[in-house]
């Protein structure tokens, strides 16, 4: 670890310069245009530790990747210009439309499973006064289990035999067995499944946050109007929180677009590339194919689609989150 | 949504317990209202019980089990009778499972470290130095929110092979985790967000009475944050202990990873009941931290939404 050029690693302000004028301050006005002008210098080395890690591992590589794309490199010989050649060499890659399609269906499948869930279970936690925190508890132990760890576990409890985990269970109620990760059709679901069981219970908890900004006044006119539990969920729990909501959605669905771990692990995208995802593809071309430019090229795409779709999101949503 | 100060933050907590909610208190008191409350309840209850601690409590019986008891009827209790404790041994010393938990541990350590010497730094900085240049440094940090990771990843693997202007290559290294998982915008942001509700008269106390900005930052700004650096590095500790993708790629050597990384090599290589002890005791340590800062966690947590909202 010696070999590492320490230079403006996080280490910095250590070595900030001692405090040059230790005298008391015979003016304020003076003092203060003194430190003024020290503070000039060290605000700037208390800025270094933060440009250096974004400068090199942020916004440098986000430039690169720009670049890259637009460039064949086998990172021997000099890269050369392409110009669009990596795109149009991805976009017509046979794999990119059942990629695309998986990573689409992935993500709906994980809105339909995990976005309604989450929102009613923090609802009715939110109406939970001293008992909440165990529910609470509850739902975010799955989150704090490393994904890996539960991928393993999942795999085991989705054993297509008669004795595996889950067909036993449906076996007892007389269903299966199903073939679960090893069949083109079952296989995307079951990881979404184990993907929402991972994931939901953040969703739940920030829900949560949320509900305790609601205002409560509004309840006691609507009980006087004559409005029961589910309209006054409807009508002032849930429009208070909408901006929450709304952003939640978008983040599920950037996040979901960009799932790796779980085909990759749980079926390495098969059987048959019923689990390949956008993010597989982009892995493949990079370290398996050594295509550096195809690689970027797709992220670049998978990028501009995300951030289109944001903009896109952001402007159809405006007048119902600003209301 | 400003982060509450801890006034605010009790205040908060009276206000919940005296105010009502959704059902008033006369309606809680109705027996109509209370009975099909109460049920569902019970079975919300159940269903978080099933679904939150039951994989855990079945892993932990897996692996304390034979491999042909967990094969041939998963949800019996030991049906041969034997209870295998030694699996848990095994798994820690033969497939090193202990060894793979320190690297992650130091991975995890080094990564707090370097993230809160930079986010305490630069929110130091863009909160209360506030240089000219300060609003384009946040700009630039914040608009990195907005790009996907996805982007920068092989294009930063390519960095970290060949950091430029130096020759040197971090690959193999923890360098290579802990310098790109500082740079953190949304760290920054929350901790920037605490910054700025420290009364601005304490600076000016202080530098009346003489301290530089290097005893304000150490001396006030960083003993009255401790509540946003804990929560600040419990989400950065648990992060880094779930990490994957990036480690695959960074750390190939074998003997460095972290747990998460080896786990699959090892399942592949060994019976099932050492594969289920190592999962266990891969799970363990993250389970215990939560259970232990449960409450810190779960503000964390819904502090995070309150920024992204």
């Amino acid at each position: 670890m010696t070999s590492v050029d320490l230079d403006g690693s996080p280490r910095t302000d250590l070595v900030t310069p001692p405090s040059a004028s230790n005298h008391p301050p015979r003016r304020r006005r003076q003092s203060f245009r003194v430190w003024r002008s020290r503070g000039g210098i060290s605000a700037i080395v208390f800025a270094l530790p933060a440009l250096f890690v974004f400068g090199y591992f942020s916004w440098a590589p986000i430039v690169n990747a720009v670049i890259m794309s637009l460039q064949k490199t086998n990172l021997v010989q000099a890269a050369t210009w392409v110009g669009l050649s990596n795109f149009t060499y991805v976009l017509q890659d046979p794999t990119l439309p059942q990629a695309a399609l998986n990573t689409l269906a992935f993500t709906g499948l994980a809105l339909l499973f995990g976005f309604p869930l989450p929102l009613f279970l923090a609802v009715f936690m939110s109406e939970l006064k001293k008992r909440g925190w165990i529910y609470s508890v509850l739902a975010y132990l799955p989150v704090v289990i490393p994904p890996v760890v539960a991928i393993l576990l999942w795999k085991v409890f989705y054993d297509p035999s008669t004795k595996g985990l889950f067909n036993s269970i449906l076996g007892g109620v007389g269903i299966g067995p199903l073939p679960w990760l090893n069949s083109t059709h079952s296989a995307l679901p079951s990881i979404v499944l184990e993907a929402t069981w991972a994931s939901a219970g953040g969703t739940v908890i920030i829900y949560l946050a949320a509900l305790t900004s609601v205002r409560t006044e509004l309840y006691e006119a609507a009980e006087l109007d004559g409005s029961g539990i589910w309209s006054r969920v409807w009508h002032i729990t849930l429009p208070q929180i909408r901006g929450v909501i709304l952003i939640m959605l978008l983040l599920q669905i950037i996040g979901t677009m960009q799932v790796f771990t779980e085909p990759y692990i749980f079926t390495g995208g098969g059987p048959q590339h019923a689990t390949i995802t956008v993010l597989l593809m982009i892995y493949n071309y990079a370290f398996v194919n050594n295509d550096i430019g195809a690689a970027t090229a797709l992220s670049v795409l998978l990028a501009l689609v995300l951030g289109l779709f944001s903009l896109v999101y952001q402007i159809a949503t405006r007048r119902w989150s600003t209301d | 949504m400003p982060t509450p100060t801890r006034r605010e933050r009790r205040n908060q907590a009276e206000a919940e317990a005296s105010e009502r909610g959704i059902i008033s208190f006369a309606d809680r008191k109705r027996l109509g209202v209370r009975a099909p409350l109460l049920v569902v309840q019970i079975l919300i209850l159940l269903g978080l019980v099933v679904t939150g601690l039951g994989p855990l409590l079945w892993l932990f019986k897996a692996a304390i089990s034979t491999t042909q008891d967990t094969l041939r009827d998963p949800f019996a209790l030991f049906p041969s009778g034997v209870v295998e404790w030694s699996n848990l041994g095994r798994a820690w010393s033969q497939s090193g499972i202990g060894h793979y938990l320190t690297n992650t541990g130091l991975i995890a350590l080094g990564q707090l470290v370097a993230t809160l010497v930079v986010c305490t730094t630069i929110a130091y900085v863009l909160s209360v130095l506030k240089p000219k240049w300060g609003r384009i440094v946040q700009g630039a940090i914040l608009a990195t929110l907005f790009v996907p990771g996805i982007v920068i990843l092989v294009p930063l693997y390519l960095t970290i092979l060949h950091l430029p202007g130096t020759g040197q290559s971090l690959l193999n290294t923890y360098w290579a985790l802990w310098l790109p998982g500082a740079a953190n915008a949304f760290n920054i942001l929350v901790v920037k967000r605490f910054f700025d509700a420290i009364p601005h008269e304490l600076f000016e106390a202080a530098r009346i009475d003489g301290a530089g900005t290097v005893r304000v930052f150490l001396l006030i700004v960083i003993p009255l944050s401790r509540p946003i650096l804990g929560v600040v590095a419990l989400l950065t500790v648990m992060a880094s202990w779930k990490d994957y993708l990036w480690p695959l790629l960074v750390l190939q050597n074998p003997g460095i990873q972290p747990i998460s990384v080896a786990l699959p090599r090892l399942a592949m290589n060994s019976e099932v009941s050492i594969q289920m002890a190592s999962l266990f005791l891969a799970l363990l340590i993250p389970v215990v931290l939560f259970l232990i800062f449960q409450r810190q966690f779960l503000r964390g947590v819904g502090l995070s939404g309150g920024v992204k909202g």
